[in-house]
């Protein structure tokens, strides 16, 4: 019984924060819009009862999905988003690892302060983060001023409004996301592993690909997810950062939701990204128990 | 024990909320002095929360999911109208408004277009669409006989093409984009027939290459820091950029343009909705800023007109003396203002839209 309430747990939370919501969201994708207070149609009526119910059931479609079908604009948005998502997590890896690397290296008393260095933007509100790139990427900001000032460059370069400012914007707010895992596993990585290696005959660069690079995989798988599902449905970077020309799931999504006010097709937009990320999430749940079971 | 612990929490929350009235206001960004919300609490006693917003689809969305918890809103006209439509606001109690009588006829009687009667809502500011130039730099590229006052140095591709290394931003709004391009053509802006609109897909792609940024609040930082030439905006934000850059004194000069082939016309319009926690505090606020010298200096901040006659001997005289923020009768014929769009073309509308912004 005690062991069955401590199992429970984790399921009722997930029940609460996503089963749930999930399901008012499912709800309204299954629905029309309408112009009234709460902008769609049907609501549920619970006063008349199983009429009420019946009656709101037999209304449900799958219309807004086979919309989405039609339109080349949504599968070209989700493809996209993949695109940025992958390339993002691909250069927080490369940025990230030799970050992670150089800390696990580090002697012991530099590492708490190191740990810091890369924990502390957070104490600082990501939106006002990337506002303040912002005021760096564009036409008279820091980066072009100083590039000018140096003579590396005539004239100012163009990165505010293009993608390689989205690029810029998500690899820097999810960096510790990536260096943190790994870093934690290149830190338990056994030093005598690599010394036995030299002493076989191995140069350091083959030790580092044969040993190092294999014992923080899980690291670096865990870092990749945790970069690219919130990436890919990010929001806040591309629509302050990216100009027009950046297409991505998130804009899509705000637009049918706040521009064409049209709930129903906002929602089914919603649970088809769902749908897309269950996969990778799946993967990551699965690498991090292979991870607890290999601890063992 | 728990339930009077329940019934003593209960108590301190009324008591606290009878000590501390609130009034929430949604308005627009840089759309008030805010020195006159530190007085409309000294004066009423009243706290005032005030956030802001700058496009009518979020506040559309806020007040449809029902529950906003604002007590004023300001829509424009055309939004206003559909979510009369939708039962979103209450009408107003005009015997709590003791300065109703200030407005403005001639704007409260274009206001009803939206608002049948003037029932629901004042009119807070107006303004027009238009064109908002770095005058050096666009006659630099340009030449001195650059189309500054025209469409066509926008919707022209040839024009656009030159000035878009220097940057053009245009507003992130198709309900304003959209009958300008119309206008730009030669057709009826107001049109709500899908194949009129359609025309406007091949102009608008034709400078989407061009066109940096659509968004609806950076432009008057942009325009003001120099790093961008031309915005296509709202006349007050373009007026602020201006004095912005003037303050500066970083060698920008901007300059605000209504087109000569026929500006929009809109109507940014306060009301109360239908669900607001203080109604009572809602008209309190509305009466205060329809105070002739309240409304004044909101005007005299923000370089918008008011639709509020008795202001009118308080404004500075480079607001009221100034065609671009008070336009003369005759070029007062050269506005034009514009209805919803129903459902349905509304999404034929953002589709065209998402095609131009995104190019797919």
């Amino acid at each position: 019984m005690r062991k069955f309430s401590l199992v429970s747990v984790p399921y009722f939370w997930l029940l609460i924060l996503f089963l749930v919501p999930f399901l008012i969201v499912l709800k309204i994708s299954l629905s029309d819009t309408a112009l009234a207070i709460p902008p769609y149609t049907p609501t549920l009526d619970l006063s008349e009862g199983w009429a009420g119910f019946k009656a709101f059931w037999s209304e449900l479609d799958f219309e807004n999905f086979v919309f989405l079908t039609e339109d080349a604009l949504y599968w070209k948005a989700y493809l996209s988003s993949l695109q940025i998502a992958a390339i993002s997590t691909t250069l927080a890896l490369l940025v990230g690892f030799p970050i992670a690397y150089g800390m696990a290296q580090a002697p012991d008393e530099w590492r708490p302060t190191l740990m810091m260095l890369v924990i502390l933007p957070f104490w600082t509100s990501f939106l006002i983060r990337v506002y303040s790139w912002i005021g760096i990427l564009s036409t008279e900001g820091f980066l072009n001023q100083f590039l000018l000032w140096l003579g590396v460059i005539d004239a100012p370069l163009i990165i505010m409004n293009t993608k390689i400012a989205v690029y810029i914007g998500i690899v820097y707010t999810y960096l510790p996301f990536m260096i943190l895992p790994i870093y934690s596993a290149l830190e338990k990585l056994d030093g005598s592993l690599l010394e036995a290696a030299e002493d076989l005959g191995c140069t350091r660069t083959k030790a580092f690909w044969l040993i190092t690079i294999p014992l923080s995989r899980p690291g670096i798988i865990a870092g990749c997810f945790l970069v690219f599902i919130p990436a890919l449905g990010e929001f806040v970077i591309p629509s302050l950062l990216g100009g027009s020309e950046t297409l991505m799931i998130g804009k899509v999504l705000w637009e049918e939701f706040f521009n064409n006010r049209d709930w129903p097709v906002a929602s089914a937009v919603a649970v088809v990204l769902l749908a897309i990320l269950i996969i990778p999430i799946i993967l990551f749940q699965r690498n991090e128990q292979k991870q607890r079971e290999a601890g063992k | 024990m728990t339930s009077k612990l329940l019934t003593t929490v209960a108590a301190l929350a009324l008591a606290s909320a009878a000590a501390a009235e609130e009034v929430r206001v949604y308005n627009w960004s840089d759309y008030i002095d805010e020195a006159l919300l530190a007085k409309f609490e000294a004066e009423t006693g009243i706290k005032l929360i005030y956030d802001v917003f700058d496009s009518n689809e979020v506040l559309e969305t806020k007040l449809l999911a029902g529950g906003s918890g604002y007590d004023v809103v300001v829509p424009t006209g055309t939004f206003l109208q559909r979510q009369i439509a939708a039962g979103a606001f209450q009408k107003l109690d005009k015997s709590k408004l003791a300065n109703y009588g200030n407005l403005w006829d001639v704007i409260s009687e274009r206001a009803a277009k939206y608002d049948a009667g003037n029932e629901y809502a004042i009119n807070y500011m107006w303004g027009t669409t238009g064109i908002g130039v770095n005058v050096g730099k666009v006659k630099e590229i340009l030449g001195d006989d650059a189309p500054v006052d025209s469409l066509a140095l926008i919707f022209d591709p040839a024009n656009a093409e030159k000035l878009a290394a220097c940057g053009i931003h245009m507003l992130d709004a198709p309900d304003e984009v959209i009958p300008a391009t119309l206008k730009f053509l030669g057709e009826d802006p107001d049109s709500q027939d899908a194949a009129v609109i359609a025309k406007t897909e091949a102009v608008l792609m034709g400078v989407r290459p061009h066109i940096q940024k659509f968004n609806s609040s950076e432009y008057i930082n942009a325009l003001a820091n120099g790093d961008i030439c031309v915005a296509f905006g709202w006349s007050g934000d373009i007026l602020q950029a201006r004095d912005r850059a003037a303050e500066a004194n970083n060698g920008v000069e901007i300059e605000y343009n209504a087109p000569k082939e026929g500006a929009l016309m809109w109507f940014d319009m306060m009301a109360i909705p239908v669900d607001a926690p203080n109604a009572e505090g809602a008209h309190k606020f509305l009466d205060f800023i329809m105070n002739a010298e309240n409304m004044a200096a909101a005007s005299n901040y923000v370089y918008y007109a008011n639709g509020n006659k008795a202001s009118q001997e308080f404004l500075a005289e480079d607001v009221i003396g100034d065609p671009a923020i008070y336009p003369s009768e005759e070029a007062l014929q050269n506005l034009y203002t514009k209805s919803p769009y129903d459902t349905k073309l509304q999404r034929t509308v953002t589709r065209l839209w998402t095609k131009v912004k995104s190019g797919t």
